[in-house]
Order: structure tokens, then sequence, then C-alpha cells
């Protein structure tokens, strides 16, 4: 695995994984501005892959790389056993890309667009089907340009997966959709996952990373500073729980590893019902805040 | 390698087939797209009627040859100018930033197939574009039209001119830092040369220094052949050199060709600026 694996937070994949992505001690800087910093990433093949990251992190610029759309100054880095520097069509009727903000096809119909891409790929899905999928077949026959923002970013999936592709690539794709329109593309990509696609999802929205992601990599300053399950990001399986109770106008906070024991002790002390009983855990979100926080005061 | 195992079960379509189709999708967009419908059928027209209603029934003295005859020889070698080196120098910034060549690109669609579809277009909307001004012409200002070795003339110089053009145009799209400003760049460079080239007004009453100016550029050269094309061979009594010299258009046009080629394959980008 990586040569420095310092970091206790980044947990790599489990050794002999069949890997999707792998990617060792990548670098891009930007003039002076280095904005891939020696990142190591692990996708495997038939997960779903969220990279979270604040805005200027580097997430943009290392998907794009991994895309194929950027070059690198140094590192490995093979995607689909391929290096994406030198992409060929072959490899990329195998991956399939949804862009962050694309505003083509404007005088084409859903229809059109969808069909005509279709053309590019060797054995792609049916078109009708795809665009069904996408929840878009009441808008068949409707122009691009007069799609709504959500119903716009549905063509880009519907694009992005009518070539049948192994490994899907979606940045940001739920901006600007309702809350129900991103639970339907949540099992939309439930779907395509069970279908043994791999996904490398990049997202601000940290509901969607628990919902959809088996593991979750935190970039921050051009590195990933924490990789692991949801449910153990930054240890948040063994962070303290609050149990929070209310007595009178007083309220309480206890912040224990044992929340079952404290609640019971308290309701043999109080003689039943817990007043206003609350226990907190850390959501992701938490998780997450705390982890950018901390990097950034590293950096100061 | 693992090649023979992920080798897709079919064939991937070549880039013959991908190039119709990326010419029959740039055709709906073209022919949809309401910017492009002013700047390639409206405008050439209006033109037309405007010059050909104010000076058409003008004389090129001593001869009976109108000023709507001379005009729309101008017109139709600007044809070629607006279909090919405008549309694309427009288009294709227009194209980097809404996303379509970045989407294209993250295709398995062979890069060529994108330049075919771009060639195709600029032939087809051409042709449209001549048909519509010569209706326009034979209609209201008595157009007469060419004949025998005229047509031939008008072939090889419409060919030429517009792949030409065509290359100049694809070169040229990396000039514009966007596409909003596209339109900004490129419509003053046509209207220079129309100016200049001897579209609007006749060649030879040009200053000297203009005509050594435009002698640069491809719309000269195709002006005349054009001129050669749609005016009687007296005409050329009219010209500069005293003849239409439509050996030195060719060159010319040709000098532009391999000029626009060259310049096409060393800076045609994919990706906005920073963003590869």
């Amino acid at each position: 695995m990586s040569t420095e694996t310092s970091n206790p937070l980044v947990v790599p994949a489990p050794d002999g994984a069949d890997l999707a992505v792998r990617v060792r001690g990548l670098h891009r800087a930007y003039g002076e501005t280095r904005a891939v910093d020696g990142v190591d990433l692990d996708v495997v093949r038939g997960e779903v892959l969220a990279l979270l990251g604040p805005n200027g992190a580097g997430k943009t610029t290392t998907t794009e790389i991994l895309e194929g759309y950027r070059h690198r100054d140094s590192g490995e880095v093979s995607v689909l056993d391929h290096d994406p520097a030198h992409a060929t069509g072959a490899w990329r009727s195998r991956i399939g890309i949804v862009l962050q903000s694309a505003n083509d096809l404007g005088d084409l119909t859903v229809e059109e667009s969808v069909a005509h891409f279709a053309g590019y790929y060797p054995s792609p899905r049916d078109v009708g089907d795809v665009i069904e999928s996408v929840g878009l077949a009441a808008k068949r026959a409707t122009k691009g340009a007069d799609l709504s923002g959500g119903q716009r970013r549905r063509l880009d999936l519907a694009l992005g997966i009518i070539g049948r592709p192994e490994l899907l690539f979606l940045d940001e794709p739920t901006t600007g959709f309702d809350p129900e329109a991103r639970r339907e593309f949540w099992e939309l990509i439930g779907s395509l996952k069970d279908e043994g696609t791999t996904i490398l999802l990049t997202t601000h929205y940290l509901e969607e990373a628990e919902v959809l992601a088996d593991r979750v990599a935190v970039i921050a300053r051009g590195r990933v500073i924490a990789c692991d399950v949801p449910s153990r990001l930054g240890g948040r399986d063994e962070s303290l729980a609050t149990v929070i109770w209310r007595d009178g106008e007083h309220v309480h906070r206890t912040r224990t590893h044992e929340p079952t024991r404290e609640v019971a002790a308290l309701s043999a002390r109080l003689g039943g019902e817990i007043p206003g009983l609350a226990i907190h855990r850390p959501s992701l979100e938490d998780i997450y805040i705390s982890l950018i926080d901390d990097d950034t005061e590293d950096a100061s | 390698m693992t090649a023979i195992v992920t080798a897709p079960a079919v064939k991937a379509p070549g880039a013959i087939s991908l190039g119709r189709r990326r010419v029959s999708i740039e055709l709906k967009q073209f022919f949809r797209d309401r910017q492009s419908a002013v700047f390639n059928f409206l405008l050439p027209v209006l033109l037309m009627v405007i010059f050909g209603s104010v000076f058409g029934s003008q004389k090129l003295e001593p001869t009976d040859i109108t000023f709507a005859q001379y005009f729309v020889a101008g017109m139709i070698a600007s044809g070629v100018l607006y279909t090919s080196f405008q549309n694309l120098a427009i288009a294709i910034p227009l194209e980097r930033d809404d996303g379509t060549l970045k989407r294209i690109q993250g295709t398995p669609m062979p890069k060529l197939a994108y330049f075919v579809g771009k060639i195709g277009l600029v032939f087809v909307a051409y042709v449209a574009q001549v048909t519509l001004l010569i209706i326009v012409g034979k209609l209201f200002y008595k157009l007469i039209l060419p004949s025998g070795a005229q047509w031939f003339t008008f072939l090889w110089a419409s060919v030429l001119g517009l792949i030409a053009c065509t290359l100049a145009g694809i070169a040229f799209s990396v000039v514009p830092k966007n596409g909003k400003g596209a339109p900004a760049i490129v419509s003053p460079i046509v209207l220079v040369l129309q100016f200049t080239s001897g579209v609007f007004f006749p060649y030879n009453q040009l200053p000297e220094w203009m005509q050594k100016f435009s002698a640069l550029f491809p719309l000269k050269w195709l002006t005349q052949a054009m001129r050669s094309v749609f005016l009687p061979p007296e005409a050329a009594a009219f010209e500069v050199a005293g003849s239409f010299e439509l050996a030195k258009c060719a060159a010319v046009l040709f000098a532009w060709t391999i000029g626009g080629l060259i310049l096409s394959l060393l800076f045609f980008r994919w990706n906005k600026r920073g963003q590869d």
C-alpha cells in the first residue's frame, strides 16, 4: 500500500481487493498553488466511494485527472487498469462521466441527445429505458434549453450511463434537486450499484454520502485526510454519545461511552420516564466538520 | 493484458459512421439556433436587399453590368466566410464554454468525427445560403446566372474557399477568451475584410494600401474568383491586374488551407484555458 500510512484516519482498501481506481502520490500544481498534493486513493470494484471536501480542496482536479481531462505532474494513476493520461476509445467506452456544470444540447430534445450519445458506444443501454429510469419519460420531446435545473442534471446522468459504464464518475450530481428528486436519484444510483457499476461520487451533501457510499474519503488541501466506511469515519463509532434530558428549566448534557447504562441509571433515579430525553451521536456532518477544522488548524 | 476478457463483444462504431452522425446532429442544432440563423441567413440576405435596393440598378460604366450583379459575387464570397470562418470561430468557443467539447471528449467518439461534423455543417449551410442569395437575386435584381466554365470556377472556388476558411475558423477558435466574447472579436474581422476586399464597393476604387492589406487574406481572392463567375469576361478590364488571376486565387486559398491546417493542429484546444 502507500509508503506513508502514518495517518490512522485513512483506512486503506482491503489487501487484494479488486481495484477499479488506484492512485498513489498524485500531485498537480497550478503555478504556485499545489491543488493536489499527494493524493492516495483506492476505489474497489463494485463500490460507491464518496469524495468529500471543501471547495478548492482538490476534488475536481483529482477526479478530472482520473477522467482523463487534466494532466498530472507526478504520481501513479490507474483507472480500470489504464492510465487516463493516455485515454483510448476502448477505455472511454467503459467509463461514464457526469460533469458538474454543462449547458450544452439546448437545441436538441432529450430523446435526440440520448439517442445520439448512445451511438458512440459499442453496447449502449436502451435509449427509452435510460430516459425512463432517470425520470424524464414525460420530457423526452422537450428541448434541453427548456428543462429545469434538476431535469438537466437527469439528462446529464442519462448521458453518463447510456454507454453501460463499468465505472461512473458523478460530480455533485444532485445540486439543485428538491428532496424528493434527490431520493429518486439515490434509488437510481442504488440500482446501478446493484448491477455492479463502480461509482466515484463527489458531493457536498453529507446525507447523500451516508446513504449512497460504501466508503467515504475526505480531501483537504490536496490530500486525503480521512477514508473509511461512513459509520467509522474519523473515529465516529468510538466518539462519545451525548445524553440530554431536562430537569425543570435546566437541560443536562452528559457525554458518555455508555449511553444505555446512563439512561438506565437516570430512569431508576427519576422513577421511570426521563423528561426531554434525547441521545445524540455525531452525524457524518459533525465528523466531517471536525476533520476539516482540525486540518485547517494544522495548516495555520 | 486482460484485453481479451474485457474487450466489448460488439465492435465500436467507426469514425466514418460517427462523422455522419455528427453532421446530422450539427445540422439539427445549427438550424434550430436563432443566432446562427440570423448571422448566416438573415444578415446576408438583408445586406443584399439593402445594397441591392440602393445601388442595385446602377451600372458599372461603361458596361451594362449592374451593381447588383457585382454585389452578388461579393456576397457569395462572403457567404463562404460566414458559414465557415465566422460560424466556427464563434460556435467553437461557445461549445468550449457550455460543456459540449468537454462532454464529447469524455466519450469514446474519435475526435476526428467532431471535425467531420463541422465540415459537413459548413458545406450544407453554405449551399443553403448560396441558394437563398441566388433566389433573392434572381427574383428581385435580375441576377444573370453563370454559364459553362464559370460553374466550374464557382465549384472549385467554393470548395477551396470553404476548406481554407473552415481551417482558419478552427484555428481562430482559440483566440476568444470565452464564447460570450467571440462574436465581438470575430464579426469585426469579417466586416473589415468585407469592406477592404471589394464586397461592398468596387475593388479597383479602393485605396492602394487597402488593396495590399486585403490581398493577404482569402476573402479578396474569393471575391475576385466569384466575380469571374458572375460577371461577363469583359469585366476583367476592371480588375487591378486586368484579369481575374484565377491561378493566383487558387494558390492563395491553397496556402491558407495549409496554414490553417498547421495552426489548427498546433493550437486547437478542447479545454478551457487553465483546465487541462
